[in-house]
């Protein structure tokens, strides 16, 4: 394990931008913290937390100089890897017939993340089973996903809608990192303890001034870590929850949720995991040129389920229900995951204040108390 | 689209309106030669002097009926046109002329104009859609201009629009804004609104003021109970909903719901 200071920060983003990487890392944006372009420290946010709950979010000063000393940023690394819009081809007509260009989704230098959380990093990780791993890979996602540098950074003060924990995450990033931060901000100074996570990792890391760490910092960190672990702003029980899930099918609480529920999309938008898509097909008045477009959609708008003869999830109950049942339950048997990293976007970005870990306590609340009760409700179902 | 060298005929009519939507196509300078090479605008006072008589195989209309006269002109309309286009929310819910339909439009009439005697007016503004059959209808206050070129070019081609019913809300987050009722606590109508601004108002750091209408989905009662969360008075809910679309359903009983609340002085909202 090293250490650094702020001068090796600036140093690793220089590193960066001289192994060819474009470098995102958190900013300040209309009150709030977005993912954008940065090229050194002083790009990043200083002093700025985060106060989050259902339907709110506000920015906050901390009073201390921490960099990362906020919760979550507005969007994960999906507005970049799996963008909300983009072409796939473009099909020209030729006297004889058409021809077709595929578009090239690669980007001109490969991107480098700063600041990305473990629930980040368990979403990329959903990505890349869902769109990379399958039969079929998403090719545009491949071509953004290769080359990927991500230094990760641990949650010192995770916020009011976070509940990683329950979902197997930990405010300390496990895996799928190049290099991951500690922050430490006490008596002994501002300063970062760096654990490698790979050989790229090692590679850069070379070339930036740091230290041994002494075991007061990892004394430090761990303290941090165990403090972040024990302050999530909410929980979710996930035992049997898979089950639960399923035998809430024909719960009375869905028309509960669809009464408040805005049926607005937001909650899926903000979502790290949800990677629905529509494809949008345009022609030019002149009939020569013709694109088909991707973009982002969701399963709480009605043109979505649309097919032959109608929609067919034409109630907001039974929109909240696929969605809420897709992401803890079905995800389990499509994908061998949780479609829920416990990010807590949805949450706080929500602008009705519905709130998937309070939706599943009370569906989870109102059925038959025993497990044997349980198991027959989902075969009878 | 058949193979002759013939384009459609185009004609563009208005009613009670401002003419802002009409504008709307003028301002579409990059698309318009396109336009005039894909149809042949054959009647649109707006911008030509030059008029060609009907039928046309497309006519775009403007505006809402408020008076008699306009009653008979739209039935005629309707007649010399293959199909019917309305544009804007004066032709698809009334337009803010509508905010009659909830006033006393004799008394209106006498503080408007000097002699009022010489005023022939409907009690209300009606859509174009409530006195004859309309083939699509074009949402907006204005519309927004690359929707029209889209319809405009969609019945050129013969096929269907593409013009999304879902939220603002979709658009506003694939622009990457931060939602304003959240961050801000300013009140946004974007979920129970129709897309087709690009989420203008919200890209502004302001609330969207539902000129699009309602969208596919609305839930006008939930967001009312978000908005007065937020602060907002059972007078202020009703002028929400009662702005450039309040003939429409759902904005309709949601307005009037809050009205019948303010006036009884209630303390709450009935359910
Ligand atoms: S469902 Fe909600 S909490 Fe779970 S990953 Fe998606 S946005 Fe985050
Ligand atoms: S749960 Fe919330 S964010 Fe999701 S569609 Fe409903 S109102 Fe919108
Ligand atoms: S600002 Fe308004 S339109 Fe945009 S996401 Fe928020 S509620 Fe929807």
């Amino acid at each position: 394990m090293r250490t650094m200071g702020l001068a090796g920060l600036d140093e690793l983003v220089e590193a960066l931008g001289r192994a060819g990487y474009e470098v995102f890392g958190p900013r300040v944006r209309d009150g709030a913290m977005v993912l954008a372009p940065i090229s050194g420290v002083a790009d990043l946010p200083r002093g700025v937390g985060d106060t989050q709950d259902a339907a709110h979010y506000r920015l906050r000063d901390r009073g201390d100089e921490r960099l990362f000393g906020y919760a979550t940023a507005v969007q994960g690394l999906k507005q970049v890897l799996f963008p909300s819009h983009e072409l796939l081809w473009r099909a020209r007509k030729t006297p004889i017939g058409f021809d077709v260009e595929e578009a090239d989704a690669t980007p001109p230098k490969p991107r480098a993340f700063l600041g990305a959380r473990d629930c980040d990093l368990r979403a990329l990780a959903v990505h890349d089973t869902v769109l990379a791993s399958r039969e079929y890979a998403d090719k545009p996602y491949q071509q953004r996903r290769d080359g990927v540098f991500v230094v990760a950074v641990t949650c010192a003060d995770p916020g009011g809608t976070c509940f990683c924990v329950s979902q197997g995450g930990s405010p300390k990033p496990q895996a799928g990192f190049d290099l991951s931060l500690t922050e430490l901000l006490d008596d002994d100074g501002h300063r970062f303890l760096v654990e490698v996570g790979s050989e790229r990792g090692a590679q850069i890391l070379a070339e930036v001034s740091t230290a041994e760490a002494v075991a007061a910092d990892t004394d430090a960190a761990d303290a941090l870590v165990a403090t972040a672990t024990a302050s999530m702003g909410r929980t979710l029980d996930t035992e049997g929850l898979h089950d639960v899930m399923f035998a809430s099918a024909d719960s009375p609480h869905w028309d509960t949720v669809a009464s408040r529920c805005l049926a607005c999309t937001n909650c899926t938008l903000v979502c790290p995991t949800c990677f629905c898509t529509s494809v949008e097909d345009t022609t030019d008045l002149a009939m020569t040129t013709t694109e088909r477009h991707r973009v982002w959609d969701s399963c709480f708008g009605a043109r979505f389920s649309y097919i032959h003869g109608g929609v067919v999830r034409e109630s907001g109950s039974s929109r909240y229900r696929q969605w809420i049942t897709h992401k803890l339950a079905g995800y389990q048997d499509q994908f061998g995951l949780s479609g829920c990293v416990g990010c807590g976007r949805c949450i706080t970005w929500c602008p009705a204040a519905i709130d998937i870990t309070a939706e599943a306590a009370a569906l989870r609340a109102s059925l038959p108390a025993t497990e044997e009760d349980l198991q027959t409700v989902g075969e009878t179902r | 689209m058949t193979t002759t060298t013939t384009t459609p005929t185009v004609a563009v009519w208005k009613f009670a309106s401002c003419d802002g939507c009409q504008l709307n196509l003028l301002n579409a300078e990059d698309e318009l030669l396109d336009v005039a090479k894909a149809v042949t605008i054959a009647y649109f006072p707006e911008a030509t002097r030059a008029m060609q008589d009907g039928p046309y195989d497309v006519s775009i209309v403007e505006g809402s009926i408020t008076t008699p006269e306009e009653i008979e002109r739209i039935k005629h309309v309707r007649e010399i046109s293959g199909k019917l286009i309305t544009i804007g929310a004066c032709a698809t819910h009334g337009g803010i002329q509508a905010l009659r339909n909830y006033a006393d439009v004799e008394e209106y009439t006498s503080y408007v104009y000097a002699s009022p005697e010489f005023i022939d007016t409907l009690e209300t503004s009606t859509p174009i859609s409530e006195h004859v059959h309309v083939d699509f209808e074009l949402r907006g206050c204005p519309v927004d201009k690359y929707q029209l070129v889209e319809v405009i070019s969609a019945f050129a081609q013969g096929r269907r629009p593409r013009i999304p019913t879902y939220s603002v809300c979709v658009e506003c987050k694939r622009a990457g804004n931060i939602c304003v009722p959240v961050a801000q606590g300013t009140p946004c109508l974007g979920p129970v609104t129709q897309a087709g601004c690009g989420a203008i108002c919200p890209s502004f750091n302001r609330g969207c003021y539902a000129c699009f209408g309602p969208q596919d989905s609305q839930n006008c009662h939930g967001m009312a109970d978000r908005l007065m969360a937020l602060g907002m008075t059972t007078e202020e809910m009703t002028r929400a909903y009662r702005t450039f679309n309040a003939t429409c359903e759902p904005f309709q009983a949601e307005s009037l719901r809050h009205e019948r609340a303010r006036k009884a002085g209630a303390e709450e909202v009935e359910a």
